[in-house]
């Protein structure tokens, strides 16, 4: 199990993508699509026989030395971390990048790498802002049939709708072992710590569907093996960092200082859909009408029909959370602007929260420990 | 006083005036009713024909800024729980609303309906979510693609086209009015007459000396053309303010005695230090031939225009392809590219604004394509649109002395 683990972490850390390299090396023919979070569609992709590569800015692996000025100040780090990679070759082995609406630095930026690598394929899908109108399921599946022909150009091949229909069975299973294990972590943290579900699933961001769900399956069997004591803690749900991540050492912090992480949006992409996808049928529509309609709730998907703050608070009930903290990476927009809307909802529940801000190279914590520290003890004695 | 004072502004001014009577109107009375809407690639043309009267929150925004009311509504919305890094434009109309102030003293109306056009500003969607949350309105997103290739789609006209129904039918239902499509055809015959009138004054500014400032001027032309660009009093508006600058024109007027320097203008401008941040280019001569600001409400210069023959598709067209925020950032690229050639500029200003990723998010970037792929000198400073705590005066003023005296010592260099 740890030997997994440590893989899993290896894995997420690595700016080399190694796994990429190494599958490019052993599919000659085989191109590889970077995506920027949050979410994309990675059954197109798979089904072009191409590998889906979730792409989460570089972490602490990267010294800014050419993006910092391309983006300026009050930017978030992952667009510039993002940009940088790309300015130091680290994208050499991806041959697209995929971006869709998500906020407006991110649309930016998609242009930028546009510019600067003329030589990769660049696309922004535009996923509806407005899922209640009876126009967005055909919009979106015309969205998802056009990024299937550039992605049909690019490999030189069709792609058959049984081909999707297959992948879609095969990521309907890989996000089915992830709910599994998630509502598992929520019936026993102490048993799935959170960095370990975090390293777990956000590998898969690097691995084919099938090598990744191979291992969680692996995982799921160690689990299930560990000799694990409850500890004394208190059950916490973790929003607000859907797409820059926090660092590794900040999650284990959490934990340590006394939290339960029940549920948190972390690498969210990867467990995008609450239900299965449709594999029967057409392909293209089912993927259309699963964003729509059963995607989970997320500070970059905008639905007219419920508001994220009720949402939230459902969230909470469901994982009996008995707090929640806001974990929010500098600058990002979306997440500020959410957080005003949950903190009016939570004060009207009377559920306690915190706030706090981290950036993806950040590696002392020592003000954080002191605020979540606090923050534990005052739910303690309550 | 450097900028041009005549008629233009006067009138202007009361058609502000006149626009927030009818708010004013609308909130002691309940008629008309009032429906919020963004400025941006908007649809106001569907609101005129039920005879509704658009607020719009950035107008209240920039107003508050430019009377020096902005620092309170925002320090009350970052006590509310904005973060300081949140749009300033936002917090400045949330946090007047939770003060309860407005930027005339009048009072603002309840809409009926919070209609969000999403032309690519991600904060736009945020803002009339959190506005329908505080006044309990019911919102609609009238979700525009983003244009991620030249031209729209069939699908993006399709979908935009689908959704305009769809608020025509909210609009009856809230209301229990009668849509239009006489009004609705004539909505649209104003937008398409006052964008031609727009347009050739922009074009006024290619020749030399430039009869007025394409980004200090074209703000107080930005007023009418938001609130009545739909309406006869638009049309009537920019008629006038045509002749006046051809007849300036004419006489080869420019904006000062002398112009020295031609600059095109990228970003918004700091509304709280509108008049020193303007004084620092008189000081120079300089004038801006063409800004990219100018063209959030519509890019009308290379010609596109509504047309009531097609009311529906070119309301769509519009929302899609031209205004400057449904488009992308290379697109950004190309149409300074174009002013700088077109218009004979001689430098970029790129005017970087800690709200608005929309805007700044990459603007080094933008600087160096200027600078390294295409030569042209260019000046990067950094402040705000709203908040009046970023704005460095000495520090923004050295930068852009530096930048003219260097640009003339180039003009110099070239013309011995
Ligand atoms: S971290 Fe936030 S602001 Fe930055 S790219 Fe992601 S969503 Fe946008
Ligand atoms: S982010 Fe920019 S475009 Fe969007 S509302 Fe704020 S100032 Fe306007």
């Amino acid at each position: 199990m740890d030997e997994l683990l440590r893989r899993c972490e290896e894995i997420i850390r690595d700016v080399n993508f190694t796994t990429v390299r190494r599958w490019k090396a052993e599919h000659p023919d085989g191109k590889a699509i970077a995506y920027f979070p949050v979410y994309a569609p990675v059954e197109v992709i798979a089904a072009a026989e191409m590998l889906p590569v979730g792409l989460h800015g570089a972490g602490d692996q990267l010294e800014l030395q050419h993006a910092d000025a391309r983006f300026g100040s009050f930017i978030c780090s992952i667009v510039k971390t993002t940009l940088e990679l790309g300015l130091t070759g680290h994208l050499a082995p991806f041959d697209g990048l995929l971006f869709s609406s998500i906020c407006d630095s991110a649309r930016n930026l998609c242009f930028v790498l546009k510019r600067n690598f003329p030589q990769l394929y660049v696309d922004f899908l535009h996923l509806p802002h407005n899922v209640a109108s009876a126009s967005s399921r055909e919009f979106l599946r015309s969205e998802y049939a056009r990024l299937k022909a550039a992605l049909e150009r690019l490999a030189e091949r069709r792609i058959e709708d049984e081909q999707l229909r297959e992948m879609i069975v095969r990521y309907n299973e890989n996000r089915r072992l992830i709910r599994r294990l998630y509502e598992w972590r929520a019936e026993e943290p102490h048993r799935i710590r959170a960095w370990e579900l975090y390293v777990l699933v956000r590998a898969g961001n690097f691995l084919p569907v099938e090598e990744h769900t191979a291992l969680l399956r692996q995982a799921q069997e160690g689990f299930a093996r560990r000799q694990a004591k409850p500890r004394d803690s208190i059950r916490v749900l973790v929003e607000s960092a859907f797409c820059e991540q926090p660092p590794l050492g900040l999650i284990r912090l959490l934990e340590e200082a006394g939290c339960y992480i029940v549920e948190e949006d972390f690498t969210l992409g990867r467990r995008w859909f609450s239900e299965d996808i449709p594999a029967s049928g057409d392909p293209l529509w089912a993927l259309a009408e699963s964003y729509l309609e059963r995607s989970v709730v997320s500070s970059v998907r905008h639905d007219g029909r419920r508001p994220r703050s009720r949402a939230l608070i459902e969230k909470v009930r469901a994982r009996r959370a008995q707090a929640v903290i806001f974990l929010i990476a500098k600058f990002c927009e979306p997440a500020y602007f959410d957080y005003v809307l949950f903190k009016r909802e939570l004060e009207r529940e009377g559920i306690p929260h915190l706030l706090l801000e981290f950036e993806e190279k950040m590696y002392t914590f020592e003000r954080l420990q002191t605020e979540v520290e606090t923050f534990v003890e005052a739910l303690f004695f309550e | 006083m450097t900028e041009y004072r005549g008629w233009i502004h006067q009138r202007q001014k009361e058609l502000m005036q006149q626009w927030y009577a009818r708010l004013d109107e609308s909130a002691r009375t309940g008629w008309p009713p009032a429906v919020c809407l963004m400025i941006s690639g908007n649809c106001v043309e569907v609101l005129e024909a039920f005879g509704i009267v658009p607020i719009y929150p950035e107008v209240n925004a920039l107003q508050l800024a430019i009377r020096h009311q902005s620092l309170e509504p925002i320090l009350t919305a970052e006590e509310f729980g904005y973060a300081t890094d949140n749009c300033a434009y936002v917090k400045a109309d949330i946090g007047a609303y939770l003060m309860g102030v407005t930027p005339t003293g009048g009072k603002l109306p309840r809409p009926v309906l919070v209609l969000c056009n999403f032309v690519g500003c991600n904060t736009y969607i945020k803002w009339f979510e959190h506005v329908a949350a505080f006044l309990e309105a019911p919102l609609y997103v009238l979700d525009v693609p983003f244009l991620r290739s030249e031209e729209p789609s069939p699908a993006d006209v399709a979908y935009v086209v689908a959704q305009l129904h769809e608020v025509v039918q909210r609009i009856e239902e809230i209301t229990g009015l009668r849509f239009d499509m006489d009004r609705f055809r004539e909505a649209v015959r104003c937008s398409q007459q006052v964008e031609e009138l727009w347009s050739r004054i922009k074009h006024l500014a290619q020749r030399a000396p430039s009869p007025f400032d394409a980004y200090f001027d074209a703000i107080t032309l930005m007023g009418p053309l938001y609130v009545h660009r739909a309406r006869p009093e638009g049309v009537e508006f920019f008629r006038l303010a045509l002749a006046e600058l051809e007849a300036k024109a004419a006489r080869g007027e420019g904006v000062y005695d002398r112009e020295d320097f031609r600059v095109v203008i990228e970003g918004p401008p700091p509304y709280p230090y509108f008049r020193v941040f303007r004084d620092m280019f008189a000081r120079w001569r300089a004038t801006a031939v063409a800004s990219t600001y100018s063209t959030v409400g519509g890019l009308w210069e290379f010609g596109f225009r509504h047309d009531p023959e097609k009311p529906f598709e070119t309301v769509a067209l519009h929302m899609l392809a031209h205004n400057l925020t449904n488009r992308s950032y290379l697109q950004r690229y190309d149409q300074i590219r174009r002013y700088v050639q077109q218009w004979h500029a001689d430098g970029v200003i790129i005017h970087f604004v800690k709200s608005c990723r929309l805007f700044s998010a990459g603007q080094g970037d933008m600087r160096d394509y200027f600078t390294k792929v295409l030569g042209v000198p260019t000046l990067y400073i950094e402040s705000d649109l709203e908040d009046p705590r970023y704005f460095a005066e000495a520090q923004i003023r050295n930068r852009v002395d530096a930048f003219f005296e260097a640009l003339e010592r180039h003009k110099h260099a070239i013309a011995m």
